[in-house]
């Protein structure tokens, strides 16, 4: 990667933010897991690889599935936000090998929530939310 | 056809309120009157709120009713749902609390605020893009640009930003002295020892978005007019140091660290140095002793570290969770930041919320949130029913806050004037089971243990409590043992060289404060309240509710449980361990403690 300047910083900023919209997220579906010390401790690789399973069962090779931090619901751990267009995006909580491919089935496939395992969101996204952008 | 209205009624598992079926089966039947297709209407995991409980959700407007009863559920669908007109009667009453969280004339339902947290959680923190595509390394681009050393100073005074590490010092007035001295060479110090019992705040900081403090420490090189950084980590956090190094590879390669950054002519690297796991290096001095190779011990201050640091030379050394402020209070401004939070302390602060409470984890708050908040809103309240007995804040350092100050916002000078202090945000809730005397042993003995020995008062006072300590839980203490701990505490307090001897009573002095009565059941009484010290507990078989089972004779890991099958049992109180066992597997309540 090239050093970057003021502006082309900037450039790159405009151009992600546009992949990074998560309110929309205009075209995929996305599936992130919370991958800290504690989400790692409860089991979030086995629920990592049954998403990648589950899904290239149903072809969805578009699906994204990415790791981020701790959400802070550490009672709940393995957490996992789903993220499918048009729908709200909600975070499950309590997500074995089971689980994910329950989600899978019916939230990612089906359009449907799971019954049970949904968590509310810590707070409101200040880098979102207050920007309105 | 998909549901694209989402009703969500909380059910926890834990905390199943009372009625929570029968409104998740009266809005189905509700939403099939009204045909309603595209309503979902879903059970979820505990929400918080369970003091307000039952709790109803909507989505994706996001309205959250409380106190909800199964009656209610034919208005929330045909007022909310199908009319679009909010059933404003059982609206969460936000106004409930002396702190609302109010930001940018925006309100919200949720307690909790999240700034240091602002990524974690939502971005892959080992992906740099996404951490640049939620405004990240513009606030490092709006100093070297459009600011001077000086602005940035005025924006941290203006914010009111204070150190979270444990002291609460005013950051602005840390960088400012630092950038004021004359030298040659400075360091910027990132303090990611994070030592206390039961806090993990800054490991969930780092391992969920390392670049905001590469980001902020290289503002700092910038103000103060430094061109190195350190971070100083424990070992034991291997993720964090994994995701800050490729953190630093990334930031490196895109020319946001290192030479001439983002093509100006300021240069700024950073190195990671690993802690070996004592607490006492996340003292400040012990701590630069630490990375320039020598023993970690404390020396006396001053010279401070702004003045003589890292080699001799002026060093700002600043908490995780303080570094983790810095570019939001850049980019949206010092005064955006000051509306947060109270007089005294502005901001949020991050808890690692622990012990008897249902949603354990991380909380950031604003400052000024109370207690009841945090235990009953965030943290959903004490498990099985139990009463909540006291909270434990600043860990080793800090002191308990007993049940008649749930209601005291928490800040710095609130929490000192309770006997405590904010400390780096453990947060452990106790119930009704814990003993104070033994919480206040444990955090001791966290001390005693952790003494580098290089002052007196620390080394031999820390161990002399101790003592005291074992004498009054092992049934042995006398009644001037008391003041004894009161004097001897005092002493440590005041002549100690370094905060971990002059902070180490504080957990004696301050249970002794609140729960007195505790130490004189034990020392009296020779009974311990809680039933926790094993000296001082025995364990019985209630003749007319034992019904001869045998299963604790069959559990006793020692066979001093005798009894026939179909007779009461009794114990061989000679060979008893107190182990509980006993207690733990009979299943008709015959076991009791004395
Ligand atoms: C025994 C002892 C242990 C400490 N441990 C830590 C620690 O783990 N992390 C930390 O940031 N500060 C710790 N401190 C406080 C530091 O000495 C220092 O005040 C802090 O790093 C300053 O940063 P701040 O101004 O951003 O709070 C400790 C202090 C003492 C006396």
């Amino acid at each position: 990667m090239a050093a970057l300047t003021r502006e082309s910083l900037k450039k790159l900023r405009d151009s992600l933010k546009k992949d990074f919209n998560r309110i929309n997220s205009a075209g995929k579906t996305k599936v992130v897991i919370g991958m800290g010390t504690c989400g790692l401790a409860a089991g979030a690789k086995e629920t990592e690889e049954a998403f990648l399973e589950a899904l290239a069962k149903e072809q969805r090779k578009d699906v994204v599935v990415s790791g981020t931090g701790c959400m802070g619901l550490c009672f709940a751990e393995p957490t996992v936000e789903v993220i499918v267009p048009g729908m709200p995006s909600v975070v499950y909580g309590n997500v074995d090998r089971e689980m994910a491919e329950r989600i899978v089935r019916k939230h990612i496939q089906g359009k449907i929530l799971v019954n049970d395992h949904i968590y509310d969101k810590p707070s409101v996204d200040i880098i979102e939310e207050l920007e309105g952008n | 056809m998909n549901p694209e209205k989402f009703i969500l009624v909380c059910n926890g598992a834990e905390c199943r309120n009372p009625g929570a079926e029968e409104i998740y089966n009266n809005l189905r039947h509700e939403c099939s009157i009204h045909n309603a297709d595209d309503v979902q209407v879903i059970r979820t995991g505990c929400l918080g709120f369970c003091a307000h409980g039952p709790v109803v959700k909507t989505l994706p407007d996001e309205t959250l009713y409380a106190g909800v009863t199964p009656e209610d559920a034919a208005e929330i669908v045909e007022n909310h749902i199908i009319n679009g007109k909010k059933v404003e009667r059982l609206l969460y009453n936000k106004n409930e609390s002396k702190q609302n969280v109010k930001v940018d004339n925006a309100d919200f339902y949720q307690k909790q605020f999240r700034i240091v947290l602002r990524n974690c959680g939502i971005i892959d923190p080992e992906n740099i893009e996404e951490y640049i595509a939620r405004d990240g390394y513009a606030a490092l681009e709006k100093v070297v640009f459009d600011m001077n050393p000086d602005d940035i100073i005025a924006e941290l005074k203006s914010a009111g930003l204070r150190g979270r590490g444990g002291a609460g010092f005013p950051t602005w007035m840390k960088w400012n002295f630092t950038k004021q001295v004359e030298s040659d060479e400075k360091f910027v110090v990132c303090n990611a020892d994070e030592g206390d019992p039961g806090a993990y705040m800054d490991r969930g900081t780092l391992e969920g978005d390392p670049h905001s403090i590469l980001e902020a420490m290289t503002i700092a090189g910038y103000c103060i007019g430094a061109k190195k950084g350190y971070i100083y980590i424990r070992a034991e956090y291997p993720l964090a140091i994994e995701r800050l190094q490729k953190g630093m590879e990334d930031s490196r390669a895109l020319g946001l660290l290192g030479d001439n950054i983002l093509g100006s002519d300021f240069s700024f690297d950073i190195e990671i140095r690993l802690g070996a796991g004592a607490f006492v290096c996340g003292e400040e001095t012990a701590l630069i002793a630490s990375i320039e190779g020598e023993r970690g011990m404390p020396k006396p201050r001053p010279p401070f570290p702004s003045v003589k640091g890292v080699w001799g030379k002026p060093t700002l050394i600043n908490n995780v969770e303080t570094w983790a402020n810095i570019p939001v209070i850049i980019t949206r401004g010092g005064e955006w930041f000051s509306k947060i939070g109270t007089e005294d302390s502005r901001g949020t602060k991050v808890f690692a919320l622990t012990g008897k409470i249902r949603n354990s984890g991380l909380v950031e708050v604003p400052m000024g949130t109370t207690l009841r908040e945090i235990v009953y809103d965030i943290g959903g309240g004490i498990p099985g029913d139990k009463a909540f007995k006291a909270v434990q804040t600043g860990g080793p350092s800090g002191g308990v806050i007993p049940a008649e100050y749930l209601d005291t916002p928490i800040d710095y000078i609130h929490l000192k004037e309770l006997g405590s202090i904010m400390g780096s945000g453990g947060m452990i809730i106790m119930d009704e089971d814990d003993c104070m005397v033994d919480v206040a042993k444990f955090y001791l003995g966290f001390s005693v243990d952790e003494s580098c020995g290089k002052c007196s008062p620390c080394r031999i006072g820390g161990r002399t409590l101790y003592n005291i300590l074992e004498k009054i839980t092992t049934g042995n203490g006398e009644l001037e043992d008391i003041e004894k701990l009161k004097t001897i505490g005092k002493a440590m307090q005041t002549a100690s060289l370094c905060g971990l001897g002059q902070t180490a009573p504080n957990p004696i002095l301050s249970t002794l404060k609140y729960f007195e009565d505790e130490y004189l059941a034990h020392i009296k009484n020779h009974r311990c309240p809680s039933k926790k010290c094993k000296e001082l507990i025995s364990f019985h078989i209630l003749a007319d509710k034992c019904v001869g089972c045998t299963i604790c004779a069959k559990n006793c890991p020692v066979n001093v449980i005798d009894g026939a099958v179909r007779e009461v049992h009794t114990i061989d109180q000679s060979g008893c361990i107190k182990c509980g066992k006993c207690f733990e597997v009979c299943k008709f309540n015959a076991v009791f403690i004395k």
